[in-house]
């Protein structure tokens, strides 16, 4: 078998805890990621999303477990794997436009001060800001444009892999709607691979190729990991009418609602902790692969 | 009056109580009386020589209308034009402050980033820091046996701590993810430096810079006091010598002209490095 492009192998995470003994966060949880592919991860607060992210990111590192990437091991940030951090992280001494523009003159050493500044505001524009909007300062942006800097500044550096960390908990919910589609959009012009950590359901449907579900902790894992059977390209209004977009909900709902929490606190025993592929698709009802009893029951 | 803004009201006001405070001054000093006047008993009392008194606004007007026509004469030692004598210690100042920067700067960029640092020199900083900067100036003109040099030392001593503090301060507190962001686009120690937590820290490292300052205007009044020969401090003690209170007031003045200009100098440096979050 060959591995995935980004592959996460037995990673385990253990904190000291209160009482001076050791708190396991996850325990040998693996999964991976193809390249090209929209993988967003669910599950409640406390699981170890943000952990494996920071892991993934190269600004943690894990008690045990690799992470390779393109076949080189995850060790430190890096240019490779671009950042977009829940509360934007925009440095507020600079301009929109110089914000992005020192990513991309991280990232091309080698390019003209015109260069640099052409990319990155065609970068602002894949985000809608254009003209002189690009010249302030983030203070005196919207929390909505300020990320949207913030998603064109890690498209802009073009990652072999984007993570994006809660990227629109911040946000109302309609400026969430507008960005999740310009967020769609940039990702169908660049074919970036993208990890997102997401407590929305119904964005992880519009966005993901595949969500992959965590249980709560301690000795949480990656349990789950369910195809989103709805074609792209997709829209928030088209989705909602898709057979399949109720019956993946449904899913969703009751793994975060139930499961998440009766497969809580097992610890792995040695054994490697892969998800199970889930893949729900009712287009085809002849040969339903459903793997849940009381789903179906759901559905029907 | 209700048309215009608090500015403009203030500054009414302010003019207001200038002049109502020198008509006071003016007002509240006694006439000199002429010896002539005065009866026997009373010039047998000594009241013949006149007594010392403060001397009034106008006289201090007159004196400054004096001195500052002719700001740079030099007439021999004990006889330099005022800005002369602000020149020499604005020089004293600047060169003890500036390497004072140089140090507390690079210092506290150190302690703020390393928490070994900073539990190593911190009970070197809490002894030294609440010094008094005059208490230096034996062991200073001792070590150093330079006067002119000695008040520099000083001058340095006492304009390191709070920009050191500050520095350390600012850089220990820049936003974690602001860092985060330097280490995703793999920026080096120094690119990380000078281009995320020297912005980031700025403000708070202005603002040391700013009370240092003012630290060194007011100590090398008193240093220059002990150590004499040229600067302002000395131009107050020497008028003081010389019973020239009109003098010594106008150079009490001067003292804080010069110091409200150098905040002032520091201020629109610290609305320049300022950003809003």
């Amino acid at each position: 078998m060959t591995k995935p492009f980004l592959s996460v192998e037995r990673l385990t995470q253990t904190f000291p805890d209160a009482s001076g003994g050791t708190a396991t966060v996850f325990e040998n949880a693996s999964f991976g990621i193809d390249r090209g592919e929209f993988v967003c991860i669910l599950g409640h607060s406390g699981c170890g999303k943000s952990t494996i992210m920071n892991i993934l990111a190269g600004l943690g590192s894990p008690t045990s477990g690799v992470v390779t990437m393109d076949g080189a091991e995850v060790s430190g940030p890096s240019l490779d794997r671009g950042v977009v951090f829940q509360n934007y992280s925009l440095l507020p001494w600079l301009s929109a436009l110089k914000n992005v523009s020192f990513g991309v003159a991280a990232r091309q050493r080698d390019w003209s001060k015109a260069q640099v500044e052409d990319h990155s505001r065609k970068y602002l524009a894949m985000v809608g800001l254009e003209g002189d909007t690009v010249l302030r300062k983030p203070s005196q942006l919207s929390g909505g444009m300020r990320q949207r800097v913030s998603i064109a500044r890690a498209f802009a550096n073009q990652p072999k892999l984007l993570l994006l960390d809660e990227p629109f908990g911040a946000l109302d919910a309609l400026t969430r709607g507008t960005i999740q589609e310009e967020l769609l959009k940039v990702w169908s012009q660049t074919e970036q691979t993208v990890f997102m950590i997401t407590h929305d359901i119904d964005e992880a449907i519009l966005l993901a190729d595949r969500i992959l579900l965590m249980t709560n902790g301690p000795y949480a894992r990656v349990a789950e990991s369910v195809q989103i059977t709805i074609p792209r390209p997709r829209s928030r209004t088209e989705i909602v009418e898709h057979p399949n977009y109720y019956a993946i909900r449904n899913h969703l709902v009751q793994f975060l609602g139930h499961r998440s929490k009766a497969l809580s606190g097992r610890p792995s025993g040695g054994a490697t902790q892969s998800p199970e592929t889930v893949v729900i698709d009712r287009t085809k009802p002849a040969e339903d692969p459903e793997p849940s009893a009381r789903l179906r029951a759901v559905n029907d | 009056m209700a048309s215009l803004s608090i500015n403009q009201r203030g500054a009414l006001l302010s003019i207001l109580l200038l002049v109502v405070g020198l008509l006071f001054w003016e007002a509240a000093i006694p006439e000199q009386q002429l010896a002539t006047e005065m009866t026997e008993y009373e010039r047998l009392m000594g009241g013949g020589a006149p007594r010392a008194a403060i001397p009034p606004p106008s006289d201090i007007f007159a004196k400054a209308w004096e001195e500052l026509s002719n700001p740079f004469y030099d007439a021999g030692p004990n006889d330099k034009g005022i800005g002369i004598q602000i020149g020499y210690s604005i020089y004293r100042v600047l060169t003890g402050y500036f390497l004072a920067a140089l140090v507390a700067i690079p210092l506290g960029f150190l302690i703020g980033m390393s928490p070994v640092a900073y539990r190593a020199l911190n009970p070197f900083i809490q002894v030294l820091r609440p010094i008094s900067p005059l208490a230096w100036m034996p062991l200073a003109l001792f070590i150093i046996r330079d006067s002119e040099a000695s008040a520099i030392f000083v001058i340095f001593i006492c304009s390191i701590w709070p920009m050191l503090l500050n520095t350390a301060f600012g850089v220990a507190g820049v936003r974690k993810d602001w860092v985060n962001v330097a280490r995703t686009h793999e920026l080096g120690p120094f690119r990380t430096a000078f281009q995320v937590i020297l912005p980031a820290a700025a403000p708070t490292i202005v603002t040391g810079m700013r009370i240092s300052i003012g630290i060194a205007w007011l100590v090398i009044v008193a240093a220059e006091m002990l150590v004499g020969g040229t600067g302002i401090g000395y131009y107050v003690w020497n008028e003081w010598n010389n019973l020239d209170l009109t003098s010594v007031i106008f150079s009490i003045l001067m003292i804080g002209i010069v110091g409200m200009a150098l905040d002032a100098a520091f201020g629109a440096l610290q609305r320049l490095v300022a950003y809003a979050e």
